[in-house]
């Protein structure tokens, strides 16, 4: 069986079964990797079986196999390896690239997203593993392109990012807690992005947001 | 991360078959929030995954005042710390649960992963010492139990064989006037591994001890069970001057190193401090019941 040993992200392309529109890049990285895809095809055969006498269930891997995400109330099947996370499935497959992938070891929470409306990351979750979930991310939040979800509209008139790059995971754990929690003390705030780490310092202004986004009086966030 | 194959069994036969079959090669995945990382950092390289997450088995929470606590080993931590049952009967276990990282590790990570992951530093497993539960764990062969103060072998060992599996951990339910407490030091306010931790469980008659268990956590290579310091509690008061012995009892048995987090007399000094805090807290609950 071949083994692979790189760190790279493996072969692998998207099929959308019910996708919103083929934009530019993902009509360049489905036409790239056709080939690819077939011979994926091929490799994914029983090898495996082989190996396991009486396989109850057969293993799957380590070329990539077909997994079915349902991301944003749309059901999409990529090829991807068994090591693949979900965060990396997310943004290099389905180019969902909101997720956002900064320590890549389950410290920062940059890649929180909602599985099965609880905040995980993305980047301690194979994405073979997350199949039958339903999964949220930043791109599911806004109700359209014109109407974004009352909590980013209370991060942007809130100043509730600074660089950005943490804001998409901060959104997700803030909308979990208001999902559980309509009305959460700063306390509540404060617990629930304990996991988000944000190095511009934008804490304050993040419980502002959410304060605001809960009908609270935003200038509680200055009291702890 | 190395290349792996992956499988999600739906019942314990089927993952106990599973992990028969890849011999050496095998491993469960519970929460991941500790393997994977590993993995990819090239410090396990287990090739076929076995999940826990699908085996309905490993995912029982259950409480009756007969058997006591059946819980899973692969109950995410958030359900622990959630439930009114355990918060009321264990609340030593659903401090040490809460401890573990933020909200989105919470949802993931399990009691049994934390042990199976073999950390001395392990939150929950001083909270697991305490409480006296065992460990029951299936193979081919059978069903075997294990304590959990012998669960660990070494750090980053434990005494599983490659085709056995941690099914569940069985709690005795408290009797009256029994209460736990786990307290961990950290420096920071969050999201940080214990510098030392310890949990304790009393049972009081009056003011009498009529039984106790001290567990230790970040002291020694593996998690201790603090056996003459919970001992030395039994048949007196637990007042100041029975917890200051257990506390130097604890004090004793701990073989901690230096390293980022403390030195190793820093956390001889911790022991002392946290067990004379948990006893007293754990004391506390158990008059209040």
């Amino acid at each position: 069986m071949p083994r692979k040993n790189s760190d790279s992200l493996g072969q692998g392309t998207r099929e959308p079964s019910a996708s919103s529109g083929i934009t530019r890049r993902s009509f360049l990285k489905g036409t790239g990797i056709g080939a690819a895809s077939l011979a994926a095809v091929r490799l994914q055969l029983p090898a495996v079986v082989a190996e396991v006498q009486e396989p109850p269930v057969p293993a799957v891997g380590p070329d990539p196999v077909p997994v079915t995400l349902q991301v944003n109330g749309q059901t999409y099947t990529v090829r991807v390896e068994p090591r693949i996370t979900l965060a990396d499935a997310l943004r290099e497959h389905l180019d969902l690239t909101g997720t956002k992938v900064i320590c890549d070891r389950g410290m920062c929470g940059g890649c929180t997203v909602l599985l099965d409306g609880e905040p995980v990351l993305a980047c301690m979750l194979l994405a073979i593993a997350a199949q039958g979930k339903a999964i949220r991310t930043v791109e599911g939040l806004a109700q359209s392109d014109t109407q974004l979800d009352p909590l980013q509209d209370a991060f942007i008139t809130y100043d509730a990012l600074q660089c950005g790059y943490c804001t998409p995971g901060m959104l997700m754990s803030c909308r979990a807690l208001l999902d559980r929690n309509p009305k959460p003390s700063l306390a509540d705030i404060k617990a629930a992005v304990s996991g988000n780490i944000c190095r511009c310092g934008t804490y304050p202004h993040v419980f502002a947001a959410v304060l605001a986004a809960s009908g609270q009086d935003p200038r509680l966030a200055q009291q702890g | 991360m190395h290349a792996i194959t992956y499988e999600a069994p739906k019942s314990l036969e089927h993952a106990l078959r599973l992990l028969a079959a890849a011999g050496e090669k095998g491993r469960v995945l519970a929460g991941g929030t500790d393997l994977l990382i590993q993995m990819r950092a090239g410090v396990r390289t287990p090739e076929r995954l076995i999940d826990a997450k699908t085996i309905p088995e490993l995912q029982v929470l259950s409480f009756s005042p007969h058997e006591g606590l059946r819980l899973g080993a692969a109950v995410p931590c958030y359900r622990i710390v959630e439930d009114p049952v355990l918060c009321q009967h264990y609340p030593g276990l659903v401090e040490a649960a809460g401890l573990i990282g933020s909200v989105q590790i919470k949802n993931r990570c399990t009691v049994g992963g934390n042990l199976c992951n073999g950390s001395p530093a392990a939150d929950t497993t001083p909270a697991l010492i305490a409480l006296g539960a065992v460990c029951y764990v299936a193979s081919p062969r059978g069903t075997r139990t294990v304590a959990v103060e012998d669960f660990v072998v070494s750090p980053g060992r434990t005494v599983l064989q490659p085709d056995e599996v941690l099914v569940e951990f069985r709690i005795p339910a408290p009797p009256p006037h029994t209460a736990d407490c786990y307290q961990r030091f950290i420096p920071r306010n969050e999201m940080d591994i214990a510098v030392v931790g310890v949990g304790a469980a009393v049972t009081l008659d009056g003011e009498v001890c009529t039984a106790a268990r001290i567990g230790l956590g970040a002291v020694a290579p593996t998690p201790l069970f603090a056996r003459e310091a919970s001992a030395s509690l039994v048949g007196k008061p637990l007042d100041d001057e029975a917890i200051a012995t257990a506390a130097e009892l604890a004090q004793k048995i701990a073989r901690p190193i230096t390293d980022m987090r403390g030195t190793a007399e820093y956390r001889l000094h911790l022991v002392g401090v946290l067990t004379r805090r948990v006893l007293k807290v754990a004391a506390e609950r158990a008059r209040a019941r």
